[in-house]
């Protein structure tokens, strides 16, 4: 029996494998051979790439962007969709709600570009409402920044990503909150546990599985921003938002191939570890 | 006395549920908003949209206005568009060819993968699948200089083979539908060896039609994401009448903001049709991607 169950898991995996092999691993080595070849002569040149790109300033600024940009996204998202879920959760016709959160995921990034230029340019809908709630206030008065072309690009940016993938992350929280039986939060009640003790005791330590999927997914997600910086603000957009994306590009454009092998494996080897210790942390938090 | 308390705490249930329900609501608002500018911005004609984005253009110091309702609402635009630039149905039927055929051999790739390491887990196959996850989370950045090598060798750079071939062969379908073919009972399975039916048999005519839910929501996640193909196109499609709508969108220019509305309006619309029909397998595919392997 073991045999053909051998026979049969290469009969269907095989092909597949074999894809994967020719269009991404097989060629991944190839890059990773380049990595430690110049660039002009095309001779071994131990870790000179390596040495290259990290003292180069576009580079160590596109990863300080990169950081910046998943440290400040990734924790709001986490806990804005959670509290979001939270409240979902009280209501029982939700079917709605939950569509139109979704619906982002669904708009090209294409078509919400113009409407971010409206919205975010010096007399756009955004500096207007501004400039009539200070006026309303008393305390400001007219607003006219251009928020895609200075430094506030990196927020317009976390804005949208939360905008893109509120939906896809509230709907893996509800997955979340639906595993837990409602039978044990009933008898916490009866036992006269509050709402804020049932959350901080029950419901959150219930979660803490659906947390390592959030972050893996959301993390892959904030790599995909890259479209709406791109579109928004182009191949060289602020400083602030300069993204390691934004570097490949550009590298690939001016064909500077050896560096990008060496960034390649960089951010590549990274992500592998990063992975690696998260799946670590999240099987031992199953045993 | 008694009766008066109840209808207290009931009246205390309905306020935190209004609560919840107008703090729900302003996101939503908010992410409804881009959408109707888009739908209304494609009813006006060029003179009427002139008039709401001239300071967009002329970088004056009016404030930008809109309306709801346009107030000579036309399909001059969707005219033009649709009858006038033929280039526009060449990017269209692009962006059909190429999602269609990514799909389609992605469901010849993935699904025969996800079965097998559904159904015959043998020693290592943990280990691969592990492999098959760190790949479908890496950004295209990492892997596109290596795949402009081996497009490169192939001679396939500057045609759609080198967004198809590649998309293909994704692991992200692979991890989604073994998902929904994990749900099997394997009793089922050996009811119908012992019937004496083939492996490959057995595959298609008891796993797919078991395994739905996960074949379509990869589809659907699939279809959202292929339809708004950019990295890709942009790196390896030098001939921009072999590009997709999503890359020719930007393309337009301000002076042509009428025809940007209605081209973003029809570029959504495939997209929110899917989005619509296939919610429920989206939601699916939402989940089986948070479920542990």
């Amino acid at each position: 029996m073991l045999k053909k169950r051998k026979k049969f898991f290469c009969l269907f995996v095989l092909p597949g494998l074999a894809g994967i092999m020719v269009f991404v691993l097989v060629p991944f080595g190839d890059v990773v051979q380049r990595s430690f070849t110049g660039g002009v002569t095309g001779e071994f040149c131990g870790f000179e790439n390596y040495r290259m790109i990290f003292q180069n300033q576009a580079f160590r600024m596109a990863v300080k962007n990169t950081f910046l940009f998943t440290l400040a996204c990734l924790p709001l998202l986490v806990m804005v969709s959670l509290a979001a879920a939270l409240l979902l959760n009280m209501l029982k016709h939700k079917g709605w709600l939950k569509a139109i959160y979704l619906l982002p995921l669904a708009m090209p990034t294409a078509t919400i570009v113009l409407v971010w230029k409206m919205t975010f340019y010096r007399r756009g809908f955004f500096n207007m409402l501004l400039s009539r709630l200070g006026e309303w206030l008393g305390l400001w008065g007219q607003v006219s920044k251009d928020y895609l072309g200075s430094s506030s690009a990196f927020w317009v940016l976390v804005g949208t990503y939360l905008w893109k993938n509120m939906g896809y992350t509230v709907l893996l929280w509800l997955a979340g909150l639906s595993g837990i039986p409602t039978a044990l939060l009933e008898a916490a009640k009866t036992d006269g546990a509050g709402k804020w003790q049932r959350l901080w005791y029950m419901i959150l330590p219930n979660l803490k599985g659906s947390l390592y999927t959030i972050v893996v997914l959301s993390f892959l997600n904030s790599f995909k921003i890259y479209r709406e910086a791109y579109l928004t603000a182009g191949a060289y957009p602020d400083e602030s938002i300069y993204l390691l994306q934004h570097l490949f590009n550009n590298w690939f454009v001016n064909l500077e191939l050896d560096k990008m092998a060496a960034a390649a494996v960089c951010t590549g080897g990274f992500l592998m570890v990063i992975m690696m210790v998260l799946q670590r942390l999240w099987d031992r938090n199953e045993s | 006395m008694k009766v008066k308390k109840i209808d207290l705490r009931k009246a205390g249930i309905w306020v935190q549920k209004g609560l919840a329900v107008t703090l729900l609501s302003l996101p939503a608002a908010l992410i409804l908003l881009p959408l109707l500018i888009l739908l209304s911005g494609a009813l006006m004609d060029s003179w009427e949209l002139g008039g709401y984005l001239g300071s967009v253009f002329t970088e004056g110091e009016e404030w930008i206005s809109w309306k709801w309702m346009p107030d000579y609402p036309s399909f001059e635009n969707y005219k033009k568009l649709l009858f006038e630039t033929p280039q526009f149905f060449v990017l269209f039927w692009n962006s059909i060819k190429l999602t269609g055929c990514i799909l389609a051999g992605q469901l010849l790739a993935a699904v025969p993968a996800a079965w097998g390491f559904a159904m015959y887990p043998v020693k290592g196959s943990k280990w691969l699948f592990s492999l098959y996850v760190v790949l479908m989370l890496m950004p295209f950045q990492v892997t596109m200089l290596s795949s402009y090598l081996v497009l490169n060798q192939l001679s396939l750079l500057n045609t759609h083979g080198a967004i198809i071939l590649p998309a293909m062969f994704s692991t992200f379908p692979v991890f989604i539908i073994y998902g929904g073919f994990r749900s099997i009972p394997p009793q089922m399975l050996e009811a119908a060896r012992i019937d004496g039916a083939g492996e490959i048999t057995i595959l298609i005519r008891l796993g797919l039609p078991l395994g739905k839910g996960g074949l379509l929501s990869a589809m659907v996640l699939g279809f959202l994401e292929y339809w708004n193909l950019m990295e890709q196109p942009m790196a390896f499609l030098e001939e921009k009448a072999l590009w997709p709508l999503s890359l020719y969108l930007p393309e337009i220019t301000w002076g042509q903001a009428g025809f940007a509305f209605c081209a973003s309006v029809i570029t959504l619309v495939p997209a929110v049709f899917v989005f619509v029909l296939g919610q429920d397998y989206l939601e699916q595919g939402i989940i089986y991607a948070g479920l542990k392997e």
